[in-house]
């Protein structure tokens, strides 16, 4: 028999392991299924990792890879800080959807009138929205004590219903012959969000992901409060005697992460998505919750596992091109990927010894 | 105009399905469980029993086998936080997503085709529905009227203590969640087999989530949950019956009511947990913290 000793501190070793070995299980684990589903599981496999990269088809895959990772990181940067401090924002992708809205709601308003002031604008309202539909969790928690875990969830069902009502009422598109959705912001050059690089998929989101992971980091590493985040994390009762004030500290990550889902959605509703439409909201913030947890909570972590999850939504879409796997052959991956990572997740707050042993 | 009585009977209809997961959810936290996984059970069950309803031509057996995949499913969140200790809300979070993609691709065959017809029980009224009615004293009596009940209790309130006192507190939870499971798994087919009468992806559209606001409302009771369930039932028939009435607000505002009414009352609900002491129903003692013996 074997038995598990906490350590007392987590192993380096095994933090930096046990995401590779999560996402090998899954693979494993994935191929498994596509055999039972019929289907060759290499080349599944090899088509949902490496095709996207290297494939015959890769020079138009590749750009996609930054277009899907942006928004992933920039929500995962802010959700991470919140679960090290042990406050759980599960909306996410309501805060994105409430974001898009309120962003692409300045694009229209501006229409058609040209200036610099409106791309800049409207991020600032996408961050605005994302922050007041975070901070109403934060606000709840802290004057009721009401769960932010299951308030956030709730406003996700909230900001769907807002969505579908603005795309097919006040945000319809007046010369779109009656079809739901708004203006194409493509299509209107003061308020898009263009690719910066051609070839490369990147646009503002990306170079704002890329901020987000430096300010987080260095909030995470190097500010005092990142040190109350990390001390309310691990030690709560410390933390108040260390003058860590709680509610401060919950409407602080909140609002933060809700502000940079906000942006994430308005970044995709100017760019990528091009419009307002009731699928605004296709799950990137639950997905980003999975590469909060794969990186590490730790911002670099969370650049990789972006990408990583991001070369699944492209490996996924072309899987299902070319081999008639089903759309949500992602999804089944991506829950695998969090659960292989959680199991294996014992070898670094645990030694493993044999009974009998000292 | 409005019969009552037909509203009542829509009531109990829109009910059930968070009444049967939230009973099960009840369970799994009076033991120091919170699984976030109910969504992604409630999915699996709403699958599983619909498909085996389809095949068979008979809502029993689906819901029988709707049953067992919730807990089958169940398992999987059971290893992580029994076995490797993992933190209790990631592992709920991944069972729902697992739980909602897993649907969504062996879903796909279903899809387009009808559930068999469906008996009615005693006064019109679905076998299951009643089967859920009498749950809510069953669960009430167990958990205060039996030894089981009360170690059930005990290991959610304290698992050191009970873990001190001899009981097995592992073996508790595991069969905590796995009922859970098989609660969520009936009450997620009953809304492909029931009431929609078909497979669509994610139909259970946050009723698990809305399950995990019922057992806190209850304030940890079985006839707690039952009123949380009906409040829930009546605001979506009220919403409903506003829609078919073609009131001057538009659908999509009006379909946001339920999600909106279960964050009022686990505001005020929280509030009156939090600002007044005399009231009771304070959560588990244990809820949500992993137990590992060190000796």
């Amino acid at each position: 028999m074997i038995r598990l000793v906490p350590r007392s501190t987590a192993s380096t070793f095994w933090q930096v392991a046990t995401p590779v070995m999560a996402v090998l299980a899954t693979m494993i684990a994935g191929g498994v299924l596509f055999a039972i589903m019929g289907h060759d599981p290499v080349t599944a496999i090899r088509t949902i990792f490496w095709d996207p990269l290297f494939g015959p088809a890769a020079a138009y895959s590749r750009p996609q890879l930054l277009v899907k990772a942006a928004p992933l990181i920039l929500i995962a940067s802010g959700l991470a800080i919140g679960f090290r401090a042990g406050i759980w924002n599960i909306g996410a992708e309501g805060q994105y959807i409430i974001g898009g809205l309120t962003g692409g709601a300045v694009a229209l308003a501006a229409y058609p009138s040209e200036g610099a002031w409106i791309f800049p604008a409207m991020v600032i309202a996408g961050a605005a929205g994302g922050w007041a539909w975070g901070m109403i969790p934060a606000l709840l928690r802290n004057w009721f004590g009401a769960s932010e875990i299951l308030v956030s969830l709730m406003l996700v069902y909230v900001a769907q219903r807002v969505a579908a009502w603005m795309a097919f009422g006040p945000m319809k598109n007046p010369e779109g012959f009656g079809f739901p959705g708004s203006r194409n912001l493509q299509q209107y050059p003061a308020a898009s969000n263009p690719e910066l690089i051609a070839g490369t998929g990147a646009h503002w989101g990306v170079v704002a992901a890329a901020v987000a992971v430096l300010v987080t980091w260095v909030l995470v590493s190097r500010h005092i409060r990142g040190f109350h985040i990390r001390a309310a994390g691990s030690a709560p009762r410390a933390a108040r005697f260390a003058g860590v004030n709680p509610a401060t500290l919950v409407a602080f990550c909140l609002g933060l992460s809700g502000a940079l889902a906000g942006m994430a959605g308005l970044f995709e509703v100017a760019g990528p998505a091009g419009q307002i439409t009731d699928k605004l909201g296709t799950g990137y913030g639950f997905t980003a919750i999975i590469v909060a947890f794969l990186g590490r909570l730790h911002p670099v972590g969370i650049l990789l596992a972006g990408l990583l999850l991001a070369l699944t939504y492209i490996g996924g879409e072309l899987a299902q091109l070319t081999m008639q796997l089903p759309a949500a052959t992602v999804q089944v991956f991506q829950g695998m990927l969090l659960f292989f990572l959680l199991g294996f997740d014992v070898l670094t707050r645990f030694r493993i010894q044999r009974k009998g042993q000292s | 105009m409005i019969d009552p009585l037909s509203v009542f009977l829509l009531l109990l209809s829109a009910s059930t399905p968070i009444l049967f997961a939230a009973l099960g959810e009840l369970i799994a936290e009076r033991a120091g469980i919170l699984n976030l996984g109910v969504e992604g059970m409630m999915i699996t069950g709403a699958l599983a029993g619909f498909a085996a309803a389809y095949a068979t031509g008979n809502p029993f057996i689906g819901f029988l086998v709707a049953a067992l995949a919730g807990a089958a499913i169940s398992l999987l969140y059971t290893v992580l936080t029994q076995v490797f200790l993992a933190n209790q809300v990631a592992s709920g979070l991944a069972l729902t997503l697992f739980g909602l993609g897993l649907a969504a691709m062996f879903g796909k065959p279903f899809e387009g085709v009808k559930a068999p017809p469906m008996p009615d029980g005693p006064f019109g009224i679905n076998w299951i529905v009643w089967l859920g009615l009498l749950m809510v004293p069953v669960i009430w009596w167990f958990l205060n009227r039996t030894r089981r009940g009360l170690i059930l209790r005990a290991v959610g309130e304290n698992h050191e203590a009970a873990h001190a006192l001899g009981y097995d507190v592992r073996l508790t939870r595991t069969a905590a969640i796995a009922f859970g499971g098989a609660m969520a798994g009936i009450g997620g087919a009953f809304i492909s087999i029931a009431t929609v009468l078909q497979w669509t992806e994610g139909m259970t559209a946050g009723a698990g989530w809305i399950a995990l606001a019922i057992v806190v409302f209850s304030s940890w009771t079985a006839f707690g949950v039952l009123a949380g369930a009906w409040l829930f039932g009546g605001v979506t028939v009220l919403q409903l019956r506003l829609q078919a009435a073609e009131v001057d607000v538009p659908v999509q505002l009006l379909s946001m009511a339920p999600y909106l009414a279960t964050i009022i009352v686990l505001v005020l609900i929280s509030a009156r947990q939090t600002y007044s002491r005399k009231a009771g129903g304070a959560a588990p003692g244990s809820l949500g913290n992993n137990f590992h013996a060190l000796r």
